[in-house]
């Protein structure tokens, strides 16, 4: 019986739980299991901030030593959520700093953070070890500074692809001398314009740093410097570059080529802005211990890319322009067989004609030459049925398939049929899928598929496709492992979101825009459903100046046990009891 | 009266039934199966759907299409406010032609007719001056494939908008499906996008921007396929964009530009993406973003920030009182034009310069930044602005 059992040994055996799925299927044992573990609990991750309230985290875990939260929705990366909508973290830490005295963590995504609430970060845990901004806006190097100065035991500065306003890089020497506890820096995404001061700033902070092993730099640290760098920091792990192009005069070169071969554990390489192919060699000394190579910042041309990659046997990531075309997909297939993850990116997504030789071959030739090959992410103008059906049948074990057909509803090229069979076979033969984006022309036919097999699926992103609420519904009643779903531009309605309004519980979030989800829906829809938030996002004005059944531009629900949220800005309603009430 | 779950229910005020209720799965595979084989493709149908939708906002049955089974209805009591009913009536009134820009509300409502009307009384946004611009549109876009909603809109919608206060969005639907034809070549998609069209113009249109013949997105539409609707009446040579598509992060589309160093502010590459800047105004406690490619003359700027931060000028911040709305609107307006605030950008050297000075494609490639600010802060501004362009020029 559980009161006969040491608690000390119950908290013990929870210690080796780490797990967040299997920490919560203990606190459901029985009562006392539920104190015990709560108390022990130390990190926590909150996928959607406004799922829950601060004070609730607090009340039922006292004794967090790390916290991760993730604010606005994954279509804010592409300017789909207007500014303003929220997910701001001050609040957050303003509550954490009061009862968390011994954090040690934060990692936020998509959040809004202010300089005030990093300087509160940097001032209210005295033993802060870890921060990271992913994807997150709303300071400057100000705050950067209070984090260098105040934080003595700081290990990780990670602040990647945030939206940092830039004041120069003095924050840098703010850094005191007797910190040396650095493990991984990633300034990534600051600016490009540095003075000379901030850069021997940083060359200071990198050669006191004996355990940093993770170092991405921006587009300020021009190539000449990074030998410096290098040398000061052989134990590292991951490089990424600032700036790789310069007049490189041979002195440099083999400088940079010596420094680079003293880098004996580089397993990860990005940055490589400007890269000019010349200099791409520097490299080759380290490129058979590479399994993460990240080029989406360098407009370096295939056959470039091509010797590059093939120095480059163990690669197991690769990020890497279209440039790279069908035929360096090929070579890539040939000499790189521990390929897990591979992303293309469109160098050039708005011109009307294609500028590269990308097609629907070179994600084959990878398909069939990668037998790891589990996540994918491919943008390019043109698809088949044939391509998808052979890619599924190579692949079984895809976990991550996203393909991003440029123009939409772009039908197979060659039948001109829909991709509706296509992606079916995706999802019939993948079973273990987790992650999917849809592209190209789609019929209701296509989510039936989805619907029927994609037992596994966690996350699906739609776009300009389906021809009725069927296709809605499909999703919504048959993935039963769902929990992310994001929709633009569909003909999707009231009905399957209504029909379906239980299954919303059982996810993160829903996401609509631009569909056909009338104000009436949503607001019968928040008024049945009180643990969800139905926020309407209208810039066009408070929905009721319109007809009920004018559908709303923008719809985003999700499951919360804190209620609608009070820092809405104005064009943001959330549908509940009151505001029908206030509205009719 | 309604359970805990919504049920379907029979006065005549049916909602869509949560869960795996035998009864709601039925009507939705039938409703499915009508749906997949589009019978209600053709003029006959789409009436048929009208008449029995009708019908059983009297009857309350669910005979015929099965589709109002699951229609939605506005089931509280007293929802119905009288003014609503006044708009009924006049929107009934309004010109069939006007019909087809809103094939999502069901032509017998009468909303469709004139959404221009209903929003200009129920709103004082200045819409007016776009709706001109916005008839055009609407009758370049549709003039293939909605032409099914004159035929067989009218007499129904006549007959039976008034006093009814009911708004079945899925006959809307329907209708909207069966403009479009089975999506098999590429030509015919198309015409796939026709349905996202009319919504695509309505919701653009609202935010007040003019049409200059060729429509642009300035939320998530899918500005692509209305363009090659709109052929006859414009040949843009660039690609329209429509905003987040393809879906790339903002930082990504830096470094595809040519020149090396990118500025951190603007989003995209010049010339054919588009170009956010960030807008702030003296006192708001956020700021917004705007893409300057979406308008070609400052009025439309103007008029589209006006809208943007109204909210803030009397502090009506959250509040979703209709008339406190209006009240800031036309309070803002006021203000911008009697010159308590005025609209100022922060340029490619860093210098903060008055708006308008300089011709608008000059402006957009050298506007790093908007901030509304109070005049007396601005008051320095204008001299040096107007040296500045006499210096480029």
């Amino acid at each position: 019986m559980a009161y006969s059992f040491p608690v000390e040994v119950l908290e013990h055996i929870f210690s080796f739980i780490d797990s967040d799925n299997d920490r919560n299927a203990v606190s459901l044992v029985c009562k006392s299991w539920y104190e015990i573990e709560r108390w022990c609990r130390r990190k926590i991750f909150i996928g959607n901030c406004y799922a829950v309230t601060p004070r609730i985290m607090i009340r039922r875990f006292p004794e967090l030593r790390s916290v991760s939260l993730k604010g606005k929705p994954h279509f804010a990366d592409f300017n789909l959520v207007p500014e303003g909508w929220g997910g701001y973290v001050d609040p957050w830490v303003l509550a954490m700093g009061r009862a968390y005295p011994f954090l040690e963590e934060l990692r936020l995504k998509r959040m809004v953070v202010s300089d005030e609430a990093l300087e509160m970060v940097s001032k209210s845990f005295k033993n802060f070890k870890v921060l990271v901004l992913s994807s997150c806006e709303g300071f400057t190097t100000d705050g950067l500074a209070s984090i260098a100065a105040n934080c003595r035991n700081l290990r990780e500065l990670d602040l990647r692809e945030s939206d940092v306003e830039d004041l120069g890089g003095n924050w840098l020497s703010c850094f005191p001398e007797s910190c040396t506890s650095l493990v991984s820096l990633n300034i990534s995404c600051l600016g490009s314009d540095w003075s000379l001061q901030s850069l021997s700033a940083l060359e200071r902070l990198v050669g006191r740093s004996p355990n940093l092993r993770r170092l991405r730099l921006n587009r300020a640290v021009p190539l000449d410097k990074l030998a410096n760098l290098l040398r000061r920091a052989p134990q590292l792990v991951e490089l990424g570059t600032g700036t790789f192009s310069s007049e490189l005069r041979p002195d440099v070169f083999s400088n940079l080529s010596g420094a680079f071969s003293g880098c004996k554990e580089l397993k990860a390489l990005s940055g490589f802005w400007d890269a000019v192919p010349s200099h791409l060699p520097a490299v080759y000394t380290i490129c058979s211990g590479l399994t993460s190579l990240n080029l989406s910042d360098a407009n370096i041309q295939s056959s470039d890319l091509v010797k590059l990659i093939s120095e480059c046997q163990n690669l197991q990531r690769l990020w890497v322009f279209d440039y790279i075309e069908d035929s360096g997909l090929e070579a890539l297939a040939e000499s790189c067989k521990n390929l897990q993850e591979l992303r293309v990116f469109p160098s050039d997504p708005y011109a009307m004609e294609p500028n590269v030789t990308l097609t629907e071959q070179g994600l084959v030739a990878v398909s069939e030459g990668c037998p790891k090959l589990e996540s994918v992410l491919y943008f390019c103008r043109q698809f088949t049925n044939n391509a998808l059906f052979t890619i599924a049948k190579n692949r079984p074990n895809l976990t991550r398939f996203r393909l991003c057909i440029i123009e939409p509803r772009t039908p197979d090229y060659i039948t001109l049929e829909p991709l509706d069979a296509g992606f079916g076979a995706i999802v019939q033969n993948c079973k273990e899928l987790r992650r999917l984006s849809l592209s190209g022309l789609l019929t209701d036919r296509v989510f039936e598929h989805i619907g029927t097999h994609a037992k596994k699926l966690e996350m699906l992103s739609i776009a300009f496709a389906g021809d009725s609420d069927l296709g809605l519904y499909h999703v919504l009643s048959g993935c039963k492992s769902l929990r992310k779903l994001e929709i633009r531009d569909c003909p999707f309605g009231d009905k399957a979101l209504l029909a379906n309004a239980a299954k919303l519980e059982t996810m993160r979030s829903l996401w609509m825009s631009s569909c056909l989800v009338s104000f009436e829906a949503c607001k019968l829809l928040g008024q049945k459903m009180p643990r969800l938030n139905v926020e309407v996002i209208d810039e066009r004005g408070p929905p009721d100046s319109r007809p009920e059944s004018y559908p709303v531009e923008k719809l985003y629900i999700y499951r919360s046990v804190a209620g609608p949220r009070l820092d809405m800005p104005a064009f943001v309603w959330t549908m509940d009891e009151e505001l029908a009430l206030r509205l009719s | 009266m309604s359970p805990p779950l919504l049920g379907v229910e029979e006065e005549g005020q049916s909602n869509i039934s949560v869960g795996a209720s035998s009864a709601s799965l039925d009507c939705l595979s039938q409703t499915g199966s009508g749906l997949k084989e589009r019978n209600y493709l053709g003029l006959s149908d789409c009436s048929s759907v009208d008449s029995s939708t009708v019908s059983s906002l009297s009857e309350g049955n669910k005979d015929g299409l099965n589709l109002k089974a699951t229609e939605l209805r506005l089931g509280l009591p007293g929802f119905q406010s009288p003014e609503r009913d006044s708009e009924l009536c006049f929107l009934s009134s309004a010109k069939l032609d006007e019909k087809p820009l809103f094939p999502l509300l069901p032509s017998k409502e009468g909303v469709s007719s004139s959404p221009q009307k209903t929003v200009i009384s129920g709103n004082k946004r200045g819409f007016s001056d776009t709706m001109d611009g916005f008839s055009e549109t609407k009758n370049a876009v549709f003039t293939e494939g909605n032409w099914m909603f004159n035929a067989n809109g009218a007499d129904s919608e006549t007959q039976q908008s008034a006093g009814q206060g009911k708004f079945p969005v899925n006959s809307g639907i329907n209708v909207i499906l069966s403009t479009r034809p089975t999506p098999n070549s590429g030509v015919k998609a198309f015409s796939v996008n026709e349905h996202s069209g009319p919504q695509t113009a309505m919701m653009k249109e609202l935010p007040s921007k003019p049409l200059q013949g060729q429509p642009r997105a300035t939320t998530a539409t899918n500005l692509g396929h209305m363009k090659s609707s709109n052929n006859s009446s414009s040949a843009p040579a660039a690609k329209a964009q429509v905003v987040g598509w393809p879906p790339i992060r903002s930082f990504r589309k830096n470094s595809l530009a040519t020149t090396s160093k990118n500025n951190d502010e603007v989003d995209g590459k010049p010339g054919s993406s588009a170009l956010f800047v960030k807008v702030s105004m003296d006192g708001a406690p956020y700021l917004r973003k705007v893409d300057l490619r979406t308008y070609s003359a400052y009025q439309e700027l103007s008029s589209a920030l006006e809208k943007m931060f109204s909210c803030f000028t009397i502090g009506q911040c959250g509040s979703h009182g209709a008339s406190g709305r209006e009240l800031s609107e036309s309070k803002l307006r006021d203000l911008l034009h009697g010159s308590e605030y005025v609209l100022t950008y922060e340029d490619k050297d860093g210098d903060w310069m008055l708006v308008g000075d300089v011709p608008w494609e000059m402006f957009i490639e050298s506007c790093k930044r908007l901030k509304i600010m109070k005049s007396s802060d601005a008051i320095g501004l204008a001299p040096r602005a107007v040296e500045k362009s006499r210096n480029r020029n």
